[in-house]
């Protein structure tokens, strides 16, 4: 017997490595497969009646292109996202290149900091409960518009699509850019204050500073965070859930894909359920690899 | 740090606050008959329950001896009573006016030796659906001091439970149709199953008419007198008329299109599903045609029941001139503990308007599998059909019983109460609705209930109906449209259904 004398470590990493991995099997691979298998199964509660499970094959899948329906409400989370990223990128970078600014030296940046990410701690179905009551057609905001004499009936906010679809993307805004803020602040304290200083140097005004340093070596944190509110945005559901009760008012078309998903629960619709689930999958994945292509942050071509 | 330990304190406070509020609301929420009434009177009433513990025993014993022989399939030895229910109302009606219960803590008591424990789950998301559902596919299989003796339900999904074998026909406990000759037909009629076998009892009925407020009627038709506002509410044609009138005066008829609601769709022709078709009744299309009319000109609202808009008409403020309600609504639902409400100053008036209906109501179903038979048939005997119980339950809780003769000889003033505090006997009055007995129109109302059309698919039909035809009355949808997406929602929530 000959003994080796390197001492082997690589078992440890995979004793570490074991807790993720088991947690990742349990709780994120096992019921993404079962999905996909329920997927093609007819199965579901009539009443206290269980029908199936009978395979049917892409039948689900079927049904939901047929329907067509899948699209208005892909097309509707997508239109809610695209309202909330916008603004909620642009007030980050903002807050983030100033809070990160050392010639600015911004008195009280702690309590700011506290304060913008405070409306992430409130859970969101409280956050649309207060909306709702809010905006609702005799809430506080028509009475003060009332009175102020800007409108005379009051303007029934959840049944415009314009004025429900702008409530769900300014409450997400709110609720998510000062998570954003932090991430893009994060970023830009890690660029060298040396090529700030060099830039000052040089005589380039605070927006060449912007664009020309700041934005560009942010780029692999704002990929991660556009990616990351991609996927959050196509998984909007508390929001709208609760501020439309579940209608997605006015004519669906606040009905985000989870929402519609959501609907096909009442029954203990595992079949459809599944065939929504696993298009909302490929839908991410896509997206996802969208995102990561045009931001040009694919290094496998070099 | 201490910003942090600040900022954690001020968000936790701003959420408690928040939930608080939600937690006020959602207490309004549940459809069913409001919680306990405020006046337990056990001192002045003592005797008379001691009555009705005679006459309750010896009514039963007698049922026992002579169906005891159907009975006897059915286990009676299990040591613990388990009740399935979504608030403490039923309770607190055991509590009070049964007999033999004993409280033990907040979700236990005793009947005799056997231990009753009470599952409440609220019925917010349909919670306690899906915890009876959950429990009743495992009754088989459970260990006998768990199975569910007794459940209870409400009527826009009782034949969900009731056409099913999970539920016990009544004449197998041994009651006999004798026992319920004095309960009122539609209560019956509500959790019959398809082959006509009776599944459920129920200790109340929830018949609605229309309270109006006695201001706005002096204001806009000179009078308050229910007989002659009757004549501007009589059937849906003058009610719309009406509706016009008062809209010129500065007020809405009804708060809300969905108020009218129950009444056009308890007055059905056929039901929601025919043949695994959806099948939409003229009369619910009746109900559509009129509202529309009504939210084009401005004479009533399109919120949600419950919702705050809703609930503005409860003051005088709101400007609303009348609600559709049962009994509890008027008592309980419309803020007659706040001050400033026009419940609290007696300024509510009842007429029986268009069409009887309606609303709430709880029942009592057996499940099979069952080991208590002798004391679920005792509690449902004893509740739902004992003249001097359900008196009581009348005079301390304000409910409106399912008993015919009881309710016939109180609302003629045969039968004369009194309360806590009062020192002679009088006829049954409600202060809310300014010292008028209602209970003769409640009595006609009921009598005219017609439910044989309902089906397993009532809750999910109604509640998407409304939902759709929101958008139709607000102009975001044509008709077709509105109509298109109620067949959507239906399916999705039946999948097995068609259109």
């Amino acid at each position: 017997m000959k003994k080796s004398k390197a001492v082997r470590y690589n078992k440890w990493g995979y004793i570490f490595l074991l807790p993720f991995i088991i947690v990742y099997v349990v709780f994120q691979f096992i019921p993404m497969v079962t999905t996909i298998y329920n997927s093609f199964f007819e199965n579901y509660m009539s009443g206290l009646t269980q029908i199936g499970p009978k395979f049917v094959g892409l039948g689900n899948y079927q049904k939901l292109f047929s329907d067509g329906d899948i699209w208005i409400y892909a097309k509707n989370t997508m239109v809610l996202w695209i309202m909330c990223f916008i603004p909620q990128i642009i007030l980050s970078l903002l807050l983030g290149a100033w809070f990160s600014d050392t010639l600015l030296k911004l008195k009280g940046q702690r309590f700011f900091k506290t304060v913008i990410y405070m409306p992430n701690l409130i859970m969101a179905s409280a956050f649309s409960m207060l909306f709702f009551t809010l905006f609702s057609d005799g809430g506080p905001i028509n009475s003060m518009l009332m009175q102020i004499g800007f409108i005379s009936e009051p303007y029934k906010f959840l049944s415009n699509t314009g004025s429900a679809r702008g409530l769900i993307a300014f409450m997400n805004c709110l609720m998510w850019f000062g998570n954003t803020t932090i991430l893009l602040m994060a970023g830009m304290m890690g660029i060298d204050t040396s090529l700030f200083e060099a830039a000052e140097v040089d005589g380039a005004t605070s927006t060449q500073v912007f664009f020309k340093i700041t934005l560009p070596l942010l780029r692999p944190i704002l990929v991660y965070v556009m990616i990351t509110s991609l996927i959050g945005g196509l998984q909007l559901f508390d929001v709208p859930q609760i501020l439309t009760n579940g209608t997605g008012d006015p004519m669906r078309s606040t009905m985000t894909l989870i929402m519609f998903l959501n609907k096909h629960l009442f029954s203990k619709n595992y079949g459809m359920a599944g065939a929504v689930s696993v298009l909302l999958f490929i839908i991410t994945a896509v997206l996802s690899l969208i995102v990561f292509k045009v931001t040009g942050n694919d290094k496998r071509k070099g | 740090m201490k910003k942090k330990l600040i900022s954690v304190l001020l968000s936790t406070t701003m959420i408690a606050t928040i939930l608080g509020g939600c937690g006020g609301g959602s207490n309004n929420d549940s459809s069913n008959a409001p919680a306990d009434n405020t006046s337990t009177n056990t001192e002045s009433n003592a005797p008379a329950a001691d009555s009705n513990a005679s006459t309750g025993d010896n009514a039963s014993t007698g049922d026992n001896a002579a169906t005891g022989g159907s009975a006897a399939a059915v286990a009676d030895d299990g040591a613990v009573l388990n009740i399935y229910c979504w608030n403490e109302e039923f309770k607190s009606r055991i509590t009070d006016h049964y007999p033999d219960y004993t409280e033990v803590d907040a979700t236990t008591g005793t009947i005799g030796d056997v231990t009753v424990k009470w599952n409440i789950t609220p019925n917010d998301d349909n919670a306690y659906q899906n915890n009876l559902d959950a429990t009743l596919l495992k009754q088989a299989d459970a260990a006998a001091d768990d199975k569910i003796d007794i459940f209870l339900v409400e009527a826009d999904y009782a034949l969900k439970y009731v056409d099913t074998d999970y539920t016990m026909p009544v004449a197998d406990l041994g009651i006999t149709d004798a026992d319920l000759s004095k309960q009122y037909q539609y209560t019956k009629d509500i959790v019959t199953d398809s082959n006509g076998v009776l599944k459920g009892l129920s200790w109340q009925a929830c018949p609605g008419v229309l309270f109006y407020s006695r201001e706005v009627a002096k204001e806009v038709f000179g009078t308050d007198d229910p007989a002659e506002i009757q004549n501007y509410v009589k059937d849906w044609d003058t009610f719309n008329d009406t509706a016009a009138t008062l809209k010129d005066a500065g007020y809405s008829i009804v708060s809300s299109v969905n108020d009218t609601y129950r009444t056009y769709s308890n007055n059905v022709t056929s039901k929601w599903v025919v043949d695994g078709k959806i099948n939409i009744d003229d009369n619910i299309m009746k109900w559509v045609d009129d509202s529309k009319e009504l939210v084009d000109a401005g004479a009533t609202g399109t919120h949600d029941l419950w919702s705050d808009d809703w609930s503005k008409g409860f003051y005088p403020e709101g400007k609303v001139f009348a609600y559709f309600g049962p009994a509890w609504l008027v008592n309980f639902s419309m803020a007659a503990d706040t001050a400033g409400s026009i419940g609290n100053a007696g300024g509510w008036a009842a007429t029986e308007g268009p069409q009887g209906f309606f609303w709430g109501g709880t029942w009592v179903c057996a499940a099979t599998g069952t080991d208590n038979a002798s004391i679920v048939k005792d509690i449902m005997l004893k509740m739902t059909t004992d003249d001097a119980i359900m008196t009581d339950i009348v005079v301390k809780d304000d409910d409106f019983v399912n008993n015919k003769p009881v309710m016939e000889a109180l609302a003629s003033g045969e039968t004369k109460i009194m309360r806590e505090g009062e020192t002679e006997e009088h006829e049954y009055t409600s202060q809310i609705l300014g010292g008028q007995n209602p209970l003769a129109m409640y009595c006609a109302g009921v009598d005219g209930l017609d439910l044989s059309n309902l089906s397993a698919y009532d809750q999910g039909c109604n509640e998407e109906f409304q939902h759709a035809m929101k958008n139709y009355f607000e102009g975001n949808a044509t008709k077709e449209e509105a109509l298109d997406l109620f067949y959507k929602s239906v399916v999705e929530k039946y999948p097995e259904l068609t259109y």
